[in-house]
């Protein structure tokens, strides 16, 4: 009972100095992103190798989403005989929750992985060292470009993610359950106000944020050789996970019951 | 230029610089010898703020730096260039870019005027047309030069060597030891050379200082330690395996007494 507790407790309090580290090094990057001076083409090479590497997976993840949402909204609808709103519920659960989510999880998976196994080998190779003796700040130089890139490209993916759920949606809908083609889309701009998309991609740069911050973070405390380098991937990508869910979690709270959206 | 006083670093319970002292006089190229492990890079990566010492005063042209800012610091490292012991270049860059990373970030310069300085820099330490290649395509004494290349470009006037001579052949060795003495002469540069190599070190030093057991134990022009009596800094220089360094290693090391 005790050890339960104490371990409860002392990974509670890892927990928390984990947040206050991400935190500091949030409070650092926003900093340094704000003062001159400004290297945009940085981050347009990072927002090139996020962007379309990870768009077909996304994409294909997001048509499959889509044709899945409208199967199972189909067992349930056609018991009411409610199947023509289904296009609504897809236009709504894939733009409001499950896209952003997903997205952010390959992207997690791709690139904040990527980005921890990047800035930890150069670690390892003293290149951060490098920086730092040549008098370039790691976190201007590495962390700032992956952090806008992510916070711009990740709301990108999600919104062509979403068109292409709304798709995979269509084809179950047009071609299995017989809605019409007219009927399909007009159900799906009913129910699909301008506040869902934006709730979902606001949602979107907050897990671009993490990715990136949680990525560079555990690229840039990597300790020892090859072998941390691979156990700082793997903890950034679980770690990502678990914010990006939580974050989710928070910020739906915080628009349902604050902003009433 | 550089005095380092009582100077204490501890990773754990291993104490690596004990109450170190050291000056290097402008214009001065010191080397520092001592065994693998005793905590030459440390030291360097000290002067650098790369770490910071646990105690102890470092003074560079005479500003304290131990309790500097990381920004105060930079503008300080921009007149430091540091050679890294394995290289340190930047493997998503070419060599030309790794050269020029100095220039690119600070300086507001045409391609041709840093394509030219690139050139020069590699040519001084004897490469040429290695521009486009990446430092995983270099072996292992080519981008130990392409390093020193990428701190030549940056005109420093403090450069810390760490085994520049290590791992290259001897005619390139003595190149560099060349270039050492070279850029002391012409460009008044103050250096410390941290190396093993007892030729280099007699070729480039102006003084030479024994590392042992976390302090400079000896520190003298470079006939003085030639001829020294310390038992310690004899063993090492002539390179013997018994002798009062590796009194306690003698199990370890295969030999039993
Ligand atoms: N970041 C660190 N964390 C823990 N220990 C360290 C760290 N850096 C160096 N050390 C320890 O300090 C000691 C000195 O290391 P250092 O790299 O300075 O040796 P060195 O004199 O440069 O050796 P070599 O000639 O082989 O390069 C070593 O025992 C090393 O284990
Ligand atoms: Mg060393």
């Amino acid at each position: 009972m005790n050890i339960a507790v104490s371990t409860i407790g002392s990974s509670i309090t890892e927990w928390i100095r984990y947040i206050g580290q991400l935190s500091l090094l949030f409070a650092q990057t926003v900093t340094s992103a704000l003062t001159p001076p400004f290297k945009g083409y940085r981050s347009l090479i990072q927002a090139q190798r996020v962007g379309p590497g990870s768009f077909a997976i996304s994409a294909l993840v997001g048509f499959f989403v889509g044709m899945i949402i409208a199967l199972q909204m189909a067992y349930q609808m056609v018991q009411l005989s409610a199947e023509l709103y289904i296009p609504n519920v897809i236009a709504v659960a894939l733009t409001r929750e499950l896209t952003p989510v997903l997205t952010a999880l390959i992207v997690a998976g791709r690139i904040g992985a990527g980005i921890a196994a990047e800035i930890g080998s150069m670690v390892v190779t003293e290149q951060v060292d490098a920086l730092k003796a040549f008098a370039v700040d790691p976190v201007k130089y590495l962390v700032v470009p992956r952090f806008i890139a992510l916070m711009v490209m990740l709301p990108v993916l999600t919104m062509l993610s979403d068109l292409i759920g709304i798709w995979g949606g269509y084809v179950i809908c047009v071609y299995k359950l017989h809605i019409s083609h007219e009927m399909f889309w007009k159900m799906t701009f009913h129910a699909l106000t301008m506040k869902d998309i934006i709730t979902g991609l606001t949602k979107t740069v907050f897990f671009g944020m993490i990715i990136a911050v949680v990525g560079c973070h555990h690229g840039l405390t990597v300790k020892g050789g090859a072998d941390g380098v691979g156990k700082a991937t793997t903890t950034a990508v679980v770690r990502s996970f678990i914010l990006i869910i939580i974050t989710d979690c928070l910020i739906t709270f915080v628009f349902y019951f604050l902003l009433n959206v | 230029m550089i005095e380092i006083r009582n100077l204490y670093k501890a990773f754990g319970k291993q104490m690596v610089l004990n109450n170190l002292n050291l000056n290097v006089r402008r214009g001065e190229t010191k080397v520092v010898i001592g065994r693998s492990g005793v905590g030459k890079t440390v030291l360097l990566r000290n002067i650098v703020g790369l770490v910071r010492p646990d105690g102890g005063s470092i003074k560079i042209n005479g500003i304290e730096v131990t309790d500097l800012s990381e920004k105060e610091y930079d503008r300080l490292r921009m007149e430091i260039g540091m050679v890294f012991q394995g290289g340190a270049l930047f493997d998503s860059m070419n060599v030309a870019d790794n050269v020029a990373f100095v220039l690119n970030e600070f300086m507001n310069l045409d391609r041709k005027t840093v394509a030219d300085k690139v050139r020069d820099s590699l040519s001084l330490v004897g490469l040429k047309d290695v521009e486009h290649l990446m430092p995983a395509q270099l072996s292992g004494g080519m981008r130990k030069r392409v390093s020193l290349a990428r701190v030549l470009c940056m005109e420093p006037h403090i450069i810390l060597y760490d085994e520049p001579t290590t791992g290259v052949d001897p005619i390139t060795a003595a190149a560099i030891n060349h270039l050492i003495i070279e850029l002391r002469n012409k460009l008044k540069v103050t250096s410390i050379v941290v190396t093993h190599d007892m030729n280099s070190a007699y070729m480039v030093a102006d003084s030479i200082a024994m590392f042992y057991k976390g302090q400079i134990i000896a520190d003298g022009a470079p006939e003085e330690i030639k001829n020294s009596k310390h038992p310690v800094i004899r063993q090492f220089i002539h390179g013997e395996a018994h002798g009062p360094i590796t009194e306690d290693e003698s199990l370890i090391f295969g030999h039993v007494k």
